[in-house]
């Protein structure tokens, strides 16, 4: 009895695996749940529309897509663990992870099981600089986005005190540096340069060095939450100076976090790609949906776009002949514009603009681009 | 000097909320010689129960003064509380009492992953956010330097409601009779029930107290940092243990001495050195304590019982 069980079980997996191997299966990591779930969101949401927009277009040669969801919590062990159950299900390509400090260590797992990796989010120079085959990104890079802040620092706030904070994981303190780096080469030393614990609640000895230095603006690389709270800190103890910050803080939750305090907030991240021409379709399908495209949800359809377009010009769905498709130079049509990649996977036409979170009409608080 | 003086207020802060949390951690050991993993958790609970409560009180009972507020949060959130207290004694620790020494401890461990979890399903794993009250500060004074120094109404209110409780805390343990029985029970349990105390009612009673002095801290913690979500209740937690091996388990002056000890080193460490390595400093110090005072600051040694 026991083995006629046993067998209909290891039938049954010979059926669900003939059944799947007719399907590309995509994986979306990030962090669906945790403090950065806001984020894992976009992701999530960004790769489902183009999945199912690309599966009723007829899917890649013939094949649909299929999406297999990991959960990384931002967490680079729990990141690996993701990477181990996708190369484990026979995932092909993944978009994700969010945090640089979870793509890198998966990174190496995804190269060594033969699965392609585009992050949407991550962008920290390390993930594209070790000569891996398989990283591409769909944003641009921290030495790209600290060297537009640092230059704006220099600029507008030359002769003033400036601190720079950072929450002491690869992204933060990645950003902070490149920015420290560009600010101080055109002349602008800052006054105070400190790490803080992420996940913590606890900024009031920061906020009362800062205020001892009378610092005009704080530059913080780190995440919407640590950046939400250092500025509720900093207002209850009367500090007024504007936070500025990456592209880690472009979430609405920043300003539930933040308060009001958030207003005047400065903020580096790529032109709104809510506003590309070639998105107004899509956005209009999520805001059928009731979920707001915004931050990573297009990088993340984009990331889905390009593997489908790759692999047509490749004419395979072997990730290391995508990948290849994809270094190949051509541009590809996405949402966000088209799209190509040198050889380190990093995209060709990086853009950061400045960004000030300002009170509209309504009374919110949203980031609106500078003219 | 201005800036000591502000940090110091911003360490006395911080260390109040670790002494009340650290309360339920001594007495639990003193009480039973066990420690209270899940308290750090509870904590964290009575944090969203007071969210929970705050949130009814303004956009549904539109109760507009944040005093009256304040005050029915910190009640029902301290009673809530003490039933959540009360109930995981009698579940997760009581049928484990006068087992082997481990099966409490990994009790208590599992409770503290039961309760982060529970709340990341039941609230969702998202920071929950209060809209900013109690904005006032008083300016003490303003430095040569043009540094002012400045105490806000809040970090008064944490101030004033950690000692007026500890005052009654301290007077309920030192002359009630429920104070006399769990000093009994501290002693020696077994003796204490022969005397006719009922040991059962005593540690029942004790977790009831330790929750609501947490909920006490969750509250003042929701008020000052104004977000709370799943996850705070391992670090405030580790500290608030910490402070009480440091103060000497058992002892609940030195619950609340570790407490400001603890917080006073953490600000100073970040007002004077770097603060990338606060936790470092603030964990060597403690480190260093128990080498030369192994049973912490106002512990007494513990004495083999024959």
């Amino acid at each position: 009895m026991k083995k006629v069980l046993l067998t209909s079980v290891a039938m049954i997996g010979l059926v669900y695996a003939g059944a799947a191997s007719a399907q590309i299966k995509i994986g979306v990591a990030g962090p669906i749940t945790g403090p950065n779930a806001t984020f894992g969101a976009q992701l999530k949401n960004g790769v489902e529309q183009a999945v199912e927009d690309i599966n009723a277009a007829g899917g890649i040669n013939g094949q649909k897509l299929q999406i297999s969801i990991g959960d990384d919590v931002s967490d680079p062990k729990q990141g690996v663990s993701v990477a181990n159950k996708f190369a484990g299900e026979g995932v092909k390509f993944v978009v994700g992870h969010f945090n640089s400090g979870v793509s890198i260590p998966a990174s190496d797992v995804y190269a060594e099981s033969g699965i392609l990796q585009i992050t949407p989010a991550s962008t920290n120079p390390t993930f594209t600089e070790r000569k891996l085959w398989n990283t591409f990104r769909t944003c641009g890079r921290d030495d790209q986005q600290g060297g537009v802040a640092g230059n704006y620092l220099a600029e507008k706030f030359a002769g003033k005190k400036v601190a720079v904070v950072h929450d002491k994981t690869p992204y933060g303190k990645g950003l902070a540096d490149e920015t420290q780096k560009a600010m101080n080469a055109k002349g602008l030393k800052e006054v105070v340069y400190e790490g803080i614990n992420p996940g913590e609640k606890e900024y009031s000895a920061l906020v009362s060095k800062l205020k001892a230095a009378a610092v005009d603006v704080v530059y913080f690389g780190g995440l919407h939450t640590e950046a939400g709270l250092i500025i509720r800190q900093m207002r209850d103890q009367g500090l007024n100076a504007p936070l500025m910050s990456g592209d880690g803080i472009v979430s609405s939750e920043f300003v539930s976090i933040a308060g009001p305090g958030a207003e005047g907030t400065l903020m580096t991240f790529s032109p709104d790609p809510r506003k590309n021409p070639n998105a107004k379709d899509v956005v209009a399908k999520f805001k059928a949906k009731n979920f707001d495209p915004e931050a990573y949800t297009l990088y993340s359809y984009a990331a889905v776009q390009i593997i489908a377009e790759a692999a047509k010009a490749a004419n395979s769905v072997d990730p290391k002949k995508v990948a290849e498709a994809m270094k190949a130079g051509k541009p590809f049509k996405t949402v966000i514009g088209d799209i190509g990649f040198d050889a380190k996977g990093d995209i060709t036409r990086p853009d950061y603009v400045m960004y000030t979170w300002t009170k509209g009409a309504d009374g919110k608080i949203t980031y609106t681009e500078n003219n | 000097m201005d800036v000591f003086v502000q940090q110091l207020i911003n360490g006395l802060t911080l260390g109040s909320i670790y002494g009340l949390i650290a309360i339920g951690y001594t007495m639990v050991f003193g009480i039973i010689g066990m420690v209270n993993f899940a308290h750090g958790d509870v904590f964290m609970l009575s944090a969203f129960v007071a969210l929970i409560v705050f949130l009814v009180c303004t956009a549904w009972l539109g109760i507009g003064s944040i005093a009256l507020a304040l005050f029915i949060v910190m009640i029902v959130a301290m009673l809530v509380t003490a039933l959540w207290g009360w109930t995981i004694e009698r579940v997760a620790y009581r049928p484990l009492r006068g087992s082997f020494r481990l099966a409490p401890l990994i009790s208590a461990i599992g409770m503290s992953i039961f309760l982060s979890n529970f709340v990341q399903v039941a609230q969702g794993a998202r920071n929950k956010p209060i809209p900013p009250m109690v904005q006032d500060v008083i300016v003490l004074w303003t430095g040569p330097t043009g540094y002012t120094v400045a105490l806000s109404y809040k970090q008064i209110i944490i101030m004033a409601v950690t000692a007026v409780l500890l005052t009654i805390f301290w007077y309920v343990v030192q002359k009630t009779s429920l104070g006399r029985a769990q000093r009994a029970c501290e002693q020696d349990r077994k003796m204490a029930a022969l005397l006719g105390i009922d040991v059962d009612r005593t540690i029942s009673l004790t977790f009831v107290i330790g929750a609501a002095l947490a909920a006490v801290a969750g509250t003042m913690y929701l008020l000052y940092y104004g977000v709370v979500s799943f996850a705070d209740g391992f670090v405030p937690g580790v500290k608030a243990f910490t402070a009480a091996v440091l103060g000497g388990i058992g002892s609940l002056p030195g619950a609340v001495l570790g407490g400001l000890i603890i917080g006073l080193i953490e600000t100073m460490w970040s007002a004077y050195f770097s603060i990338e390595y606060k936790d470092v400093a603030a964990f060597s110090i403690l480190a260093i304590v128990l080498i030369f005072m192994p049973s912490g600051i106002l512990g007494r040694p513990e004495v083999e019982k024959v």
